[in-house]
């Protein structure tokens, strides 16, 4: 049997490390981190889990900073020349999904933004990157917010995502108030006396939060979680299976610095004022891809057979003329069965377009359809 | 029925005069995860020993099974296609892959005893 190479690059460790190994984890390489891809159950019996009750995740390897300036106005408006979400809009304790651009409009990274909720931060956005991406979008950060923004970069907080329909309830029992907090807003607050920041978002497509808090800290907070019936350890195998069903893009999978969000499928992200206005790099192709449509799409594809397609799985017509490529697929365990996204050219991209996947050379068919495959179920009030 | 012998790459394989049944390994089958899909051969094919007979795919990845002797296929286990999960509960019983006629019963000679595969699994770790 065939086994994947291993990169033998020595790797980060988050804080809760020895914590997933003594879980029993299968601990691998991943952005640069020594990380769990699973637990003892396994990957099927995790995601299910998180759709049915609530899952636990170590996301410390993921990038935290702070952009400080003088008021909500200063900061927002010198962030906005590096993405295209509207943020001078966002209001207190709001969050917003947006993307680090290159001035061709391509993605160099996608980014979580929170206006601090409160009144003596203002002035004060949370931005959550990637951990493959997070040393490069700090130096671009650096490189290009003006010096009235000062960067603080949080290396010494740990985040932990709670997602699942039983998340709401397990944290209020910690932190008073969470089950009432709207989809997309964050607050500081306490889990029981320890100063933690919490978001309602996630990336599983179920309802649930982010957990931003000291890293000397947060294994206290990871265990009094673990320790309800309704918690389990779920590992990096289960995040990506439930943000596949979810339709979710994956940087350096669905976003690189070649794909535009209106390409990805995410000008959902760009809000009005920014369409209209521009002021953020990439704005000439973005503005024109806006009108005229992209060359290219990112699709869901639903194969009809079982066969997982995986990513670079060539698509083509059924006639086997080639449009395009998968750039994340494998096996929907709430679907129970193959799903798959890629890009194809726009005039293939319709939903209920017929295609092929080229698997080990075979032609499998298989369907564009919409997504997620999996309904979200995120709350919204 | 025979001796169980094993390949490097965790393949078994269980001798039975010139039919062999063939899988993946205990080992092998933890190393995956859960198995959620499997592509056997066609019936008849003609195996060389190291030639791709099946994919395995988890939820994460595939990977190939390779022929651990050379013959025909003469019996594929069909049951997986509906339980893949067949292969992590019981691999070297329920979830076997194939029986192959063996062409060159002297390609056995090179694969590893129980014992041996045991040795080989704690030496890799």
């Amino acid at each position: 049997m065939s086994e994947p190479q291993t990169d033998t690059t020595p790797l980060r460790r988050t804080p809760l490390h020895d914590r997933h190994v003594s879980l029993g984890a299968r601990m691998v390489g991943f952005a640069g981190y020594d990380m769990p891809v699973q637990y003892k159950e396994g990957i099927l019996a995790e995601h299910q889990w998180t759709r049915t009750h609530a899952g636990l995740f170590d996301v410390s390897h993921m990038g935290q900073c702070f952009l400080i300036g003088r008021d909500h106005e200063t900061v927002a408006r010198a962030l906005e020349t590096l993405i295209p979400a509207d943020i001078l809009d966002l209001k207190p304790g709001q969050q917003r999904y947006s993307q680090f651009l290159n001035t061709e409009g391509g993605v160099l990274d996608d980014i979580m933004v929170t206006r601090s909720a409160d009144p003596d931060e203002d002035g004060t956005l949370m931005v959550v990157v990637n951990a493959g991406c997070k040393d490069a979008d700090f130096a671009h950060l650096k490189a290009h917010l003006p010096s009235h923004i000062k960067l603080l970069i949080a290396e010494h907080r740990a985040l932990l995502a709670l997602q699942g329909p039983e998340a709401a309830m397990v944290l209020s029992r910690h932190c008073k108030g969470a089950d009432e907090m709207a989809f997309m807003t964050g607050v500081s607050t306490l889990f029981d006396a320890i100063p933690v920041h919490i978001s309602r978002s996630g990336y599983s497509g179920e309802d649930g939060y982010e957990i931003s808090v000291r890293a000397d800290k947060v294994a206290i907070i990871n265990e009094r979680l673990l320790a309800h019936a309704e918690v389990k350890p779920i590992g990096l195998g289960a995040r990506d299976s439930l943000r596949l069903e979810a339709g979710l893009c994956l940087y350096g999978h669905e976003l690189d610095v070649t794909t535009s969000p209106v390409e990805a499928s995410i000008q959902w992200s760009i809000q009005k004022r920014r369409r209209e206005e521009g002021g953020f790099p990439g704005f000439e192709r973005i503005s024109r891809e806006l009108k005229e449509g992209p060359s290219r799409k990112r699709v869901g594809l639903l194969p009809e057979g079982r066969a997982p397609a995986r990513e670079g799985t060539e698509i083509t017509t059924e006639d086997g003329v080639k449009i395009g490529v998968v750039t994340s697929g494998g096996f929907g365990p709430t679907l129970n069965g193959p799903c798959a996204m890629g890009y194809v050219e726009t005039q293939h991209a319709a939903i209920g377009t017929k295609v092929h996947l080229m698997v080990r050379g075979t032609a499998m068919p298989a369907s564009i359809v919409a997504m997620p495959f999996v309904p979200h179920r995120f709350y919204r009030g | 029925m025979g001796e169980t012998k094993y390949t490097k790459d965790h393949e078994y394989i269980r001798v039975d005069g010139d039919v062999a049944i063939v899988g993946i390994s205990d080992y092998a089958q933890s190393q995956l995860g859960d198995v959620v899909f499997v592509e056997l051969p066609k019936l008849g094919k003609a195996l060389s020993k190291g030639d791709e007979a099946a994919v395995v795919e988890s939820v994460k990845a595939a990977s190939e099974v390779y022929a651990p002797v050379s013959g025909e296929v003469t019996e594929i286990n069909a049951a997986l296609e509906g339980q893949p999960g067949a292969i992590n509960e019981d691999p070297e019983g329920s979830g076997w892959f194939m029986k192959v006629k063996l062409s060159d019963p002297s390609e056995l000679s090179g694969l590893m005893s129980e014992a041996d595969y045991k040795a080989y699994l704690a030496s890799i770790h």
